[in-house]
């Protein structure tokens, strides 16, 4: 097999979407927010506060060009223009690369404000599997911070972790959670403080004869374990979201959901866009108070 | 807010906690800045508009190596930057 046919297990499926029974062009205010992450951009444009439309897909290796990619996905899908957006707000680690963001905020303010309208308001304790990072925060019933924490010094217990033994398996990243069960005894996790020390230590597991399959397990186990003893830090509060790509492995949820003794909520959304979701409701925010406020000078 | 800075790592985990809250209530003049040998906090306009303190971005991933002459083994009975916080807003981890 040539080098250019190699096949990509890590790679996961990119998505561009737009709310079809919305007319953006019936909006008083649009906003967008631009996730530019250390894996995965986002664009979400948001009308009058409401999600209308996003764009997820793979960073390439400059961030004003992927911030700029990300939201022409949504922009050619509705026929909108950089000009009809009120307001652009840029997070993640490249958000000060953003070139048309009009302001920038942290991501842990973002997701958690994402988490707040894609979970609704019960939300309290919301844990962020990111591409390189993984952060565990607290919030209050308007998506407000109230503790956070963050690791971003390995990729252990994050996306990135998750790709490598993806490709080491030569399995789709997409079939790695399901496949995780399809195991005769739970194994014991990998070492769960570095992704290479994982590396080798699947290798020597399919050497001494586990299965491709058990061998996921016990990472995924790794990755559950890892991302809980950084959670219970700052403590686990009733109810529980999971944000970013790794909320779509079921093999690393459900351990979660095993070792913290809760049920992570449901959404019908992508719990990849969490960031860039409120990074555009926090431009929705923003843009009603200026109104209000040139209101009441007027 | 509590705001944790730092990581976890093979070592064990190191994080610095600023209470936020107290931290806009400072009426040690803000003497973090100065009582940390190191130079590691800064005062930050927060994403709720607060002014607060911060651990520096390039030192959130050494703490336990820049931090380890201010502990009881460099000499120090306390923190400096946690005695120097009088409303104790500033908390080690380890």
């Amino acid at each position: 097999m040539a080098a250019g046919d190699k096949k990509e297990y890590w790679r996961w499926a990119e998505s561009c979407w737009t709310d079809d029974s919305k007319n953006w062009r019936d909006a008083r205010i649009v906003t967008a927010g631009i996730d530019v992450g250390s894996v995965s951009s986002q664009a979400v444009v948001c009308v009058d506060g409401e999600l209308y439309g996003y764009n997820s897909m793979r960073t390439g290796n400059n961030s004003p060009d992927s911030a700029t990619n990300a939201l022409k996905g949504v922009l050619e899908k509705s026929g909108m223009k950089l000009e009809d957006i009120t307001y652009v707000i840029g997070t993640g680690y490249g958000r000060v690369n953003v070139p048309f963001a009009h302001k920038a905020i942290t991501e842990i303010a973002c997701h958690a404000r994402g988490a707040n309208y894609m979970g609704g308001p019960t939300i309290r304790t919301i844990l962020d599997m990111g591409g390189q990072d993984c952060k565990a925060i607290h919030c209050d019933e308007k998506g407000k911070v109230t503790n956070f924490l963050m690791n971003d010094k390995c990729a252990a217990g994050t996306g990135r972790g998750m790709e490598v033994i993806a490709d080491l398996m030569q399995i789709p990243i997409a079939e790695l959670g399901e496949r995780s069960f399809d195991v005769d005894v739970e194994p014991a996790a990998v070492s769960s403080t570095c992704v290479v020390f994982a590396k080798s230590e699947a290798l020597g597991l399919l050497k001494s004869g586990y299965t491709k399959n058990k061998v996921i397990a016990a990472y995924c186990q790794a990755m559950a374990e890892r991302v809980v003893s950084l959670i219970e830090r700052i403590g686990v509060e009733n109810d529980f979201f999971i944000t970013g790509g790794i909320a779509k492995n079921s093999g690393v949820v459900k351990r979660i959901e095993k070792l913290l003794g809760t049920t992570a909520a449901a959404t019908k959304y992508d719990s990849q866009i969490a960031g860039a979701l409120g990074a555009a409701l926090f431009g929705y925010t923003l843009m009603q108070k200026q109104g209000a406020a040139a209101a009441k000078a007027a | 807010m509590i705001a944790n800075y730092g990581y976890k790592d093979g070592a064990g985990e190191f994080y610095i906690s600023i209470d936020t809250d107290k931290c806009l209530a400072c009426d040690a003049d803000r003497a973090c800045l100065t009582a940390c040998p190191k130079g590691m906090f800064e005062i930050i306009t927060d994403d709720y508009d607060d002014e607060v303190a911060a651990v520096k971005q390039q030192f959130r991933r050494s703490l336990a190596y820049d931090c380890t002459a201010c502990k009881p083994a460099g000499g120090y009975a306390s923190l400096p930057c946690s005695s120097a916080c009088t409303p104790g807003a500033i908390k080690h981890s380890w």
